[in-house]
């Protein structure tokens, strides 16, 4: 999934340059960080801009960011604006739709590129919706064709791809989703300039508390080298004994998708995907996970996957090595039983 | 309270989605449809906020007819009346289009709390309610995780990510998008059903200017997805004889134990 968007752009890129030379204003990035520390997936969108062969301008927002901006300049991008303001200082969507508003009329882009994080999530429809238009949101790739651009995106929770063609004025938002691009396609350049903006902020209505990590995770699951995940299709706690057992004879950890710790089937120390660990061992076996992409995004990276269910229409097999259509409740014995044979255990 | 849930009606989860031949959506005939999962878990937090401070829930859903029935069973399961924003022609509606039709045909009620999903399960993009609050001018708060609502304020807890959270006080009104498993679903009872039968659910027509209004993007096709990988289906349909292969591929091809 990763590698696929950047090689498909690049054929038809060259293909097709002179569609983005016209594209005179470039690609505005918006760069995303914690407390000065930028998001290394931001960097990604960096490396979707610059795969356009456009002029790329990427802005930081906070209240003193000038370090951040300094880093950023490393990047092959034509100029970097730190665009300050106190009310800045902490994320919230009222001051960042504001501030980035500013920004986007000043730069006039063509395009402004993003990286689908719950705070981009937060914010950037917001900040759409003042330029009369939505985002094209959570696109997995983008490519010139017959002279313009269309963004592909997964719908119904992965199953299918759509590709998204803008037809309006620009600029054109639109924001990728995490791992679409690797932070290290992302070109060094000669130190861009940078620029900055005090902007101005209106009311910020909500008051934000400062983040914090709900217990100390008990489990560490970026560590581990076999992960066994079950689903839905698990279909009772009475059932995680089965994937207890093959997760004890390949010796790996227990994991589940989401809707396994909201039915607090297990701990939501356990939850791999967007909102919770995110992993990549040796093996992966998801066992009645179907694969939305918030579960996708979690694992995807993982070495050898292994996919057990009923649907054989389920995104998981789209990434997936080995895959059994099929009965978990069958397999699933069948695979420990056989498994410990081999081991001899 | 007054409160206003926000509800999509979608394709079925376990449905087998076929393409259209025109490649634009997919076959819509033989499908089953229900609600958009996070949608629910906004009508349960609608309903708890409701139980605590008193008021009035309002469900309201835009699309054909059959969007009657995703209306009927809120009503089943305690809201107080519905809003159908009806048409044929509404399911492609980009964000900002469904957002201003949704936002015409609720304005006058002047809601105190406007709660819907964090996306929905077909195009997913997850936007329309954060359109909506910007169109009416109110604050917002997406991926809400917890509630603590008060006559004149509410606290949330929005889920970040890698397992962090953060708290935020709102003020009132503004709009929630809520996350699924915020709360347990209650199910319909016989009586809920029954007395849903005399709650009042509105029709309104969107306007022929706002459904007409040029859209600035539009989905071309839509198409299985790419394969990333060479997958090795095993067993052809017998799972068991695929589990005893997939154990020797795993020692011997893949070499993981």
């Amino acid at each position: 999934m990763r590698r696929l968007g950047p090689q498909n752009w690049r054929k038809s890129y060259t293909l097709k340059r002179e569609c983005f030379n016209q594209m005179s204003n470039g690609i505005l990035v918006f760069i995303e960080h914690k407390g000065g520390v930028a998001n290394r997936t931001s960097v990604e969108a960096i490396a979707a801009a610059q795969a356009f062969g456009s002029e790329v301008t990427a802005v930081v927002l906070g209240a003193d960011v000038a370090g951040l901006a300094q880093e950023i300049a490393a990047y092959d991008v034509a100029k970097v604006i730190a665009a300050t303001n106190p009310k800045l200082a902490e994320y919230t969507p009222d001051a960042y739709a504001d501030g980035m508003e500013q920004i986007v009329k000043q730069v006039d882009p063509s395009f402004v590129f993003l990286t689908h994080t719950y705070q981009v999530r937060d914010f950037a429809p917001k900040l759409a919706a003042r330029f009369g238009k939505s985002l094209i949101s959570d696109c997995i790739r983008a490519k010139a064709d017959g002279g313009k651009i269309s963004f592909t995106r997964r719908i119904f929770l992965g199953k299918l791809d759509a590709d998204v063609v803008s037809d309006g004025e620009s600029p054109v938002f639109a924001s990728f989703q995490t791992g679409a691009y690797r932070p290290d396609q992302a070109a060094k350049g000669g130190g861009a300039t940078v620029e900055n903006v005090a902007v101005e902020i209106g009311d910020v209505r909500m008051k934000p508390e400062a983040p914090f990590q709900e217990a100390k995770q008990a489990v560490d699951l970026t560590k581990a080298e076999v992960i066994v995940a079950v689903g839905r299709g698990i279909k009772s706690k009475d059932n995680l004994v089965l994937a207890e057992r093959l997760a004890e004879v390949l010796g790996g950890d227990l994991a589940a998708s989401r809707p396994i710790c909201d039915a607090e089937w297990l701990p939501i120390d356990r939850q791999i995907g967007s909102s919770g660990q995110t992993v990549a061992p040796k093996l992966y076996v998801a066992l009645g996970i179907s694969g939305a992409i918030q579960h996708l995004v979690g694992m995807k990276n993982s070495g050898t996957i292994v996919a057990i269910n009923k649907d054989p229409e389920a995104p998981i097999f789209d990434i997936a090595d080995y895959g059994i259509v099929g009965d978990l409740f069958e397999a699933v014995p069948v695979l420990t039983e056989e498994i410990k044979k081999i081991k001899g255990i | 309270m007054k409160i206003i849930v926000m509800m999509k009606q979608v394709a079925n989860k376990d449905a087998i989605l076929r393409i259209n031949k025109d490649a634009t959506w997919i076959e819509e005939g033989d499908l089953s449809f229900e609600v958009s999962e996070s949608d629910g878990y906004a009508l349960e937090e609608a309903l708890r906020v409701r139980e605590k401070l008193g008021g009035e829930v309002i469900v309201c859903s835009m699309g054909p007819q059959r969007v009657k029935s995703v209306i009927k069973d809120a009503l089943a399961r305690g809201a107080d009346r519905a809003i159908h924003v009806a048409g044929d022609n509404l399911t492609h509606l980009t964000p900002y289009a469904a957002a201003s039709i949704l936002v015409d045909a609720i304005r006058d009620e002047k809601p105190d709390l406007i709660m819907t999903g964090l996306q929905s399960d077909d195009y997913g993009y997850g936007q329309t309610g954060v359109i909506m609050a910007e169109l009416l001018g109110l604050p917002h708060a997406t991926i809400v995780i917890e509630l603590d609502a008060a006559a004149d304020k509410l606290r949330v807890k929005r889920e970040l990510e890698s397992g962090w959270y953060q708290w935020y006080e709102m003020p009132l009104p503004s709009l929630l998008t809520i996350q699924s498993g915020i709360s347990q679903i209650r199910y319909a009872t016989l009586k809920g059903i029954m007395a849903a039968k005399k709650k009042e659910i509105k029709e309104v027509t969107p306007s022929a200017e706002l459904v007409g209004r040029p859209s600035h993007q539009r989905v071309e096709k839509i198409y299985l997805p790419q394969k990333m990988k060479q997958t090795q289906m095993l067993g052809n349909g017998d799972a068991k004889a695929g589990a005893a292969e997939l154990a020797q591929k795993l020692h011997v091809e893949a070499r993981v134990f």
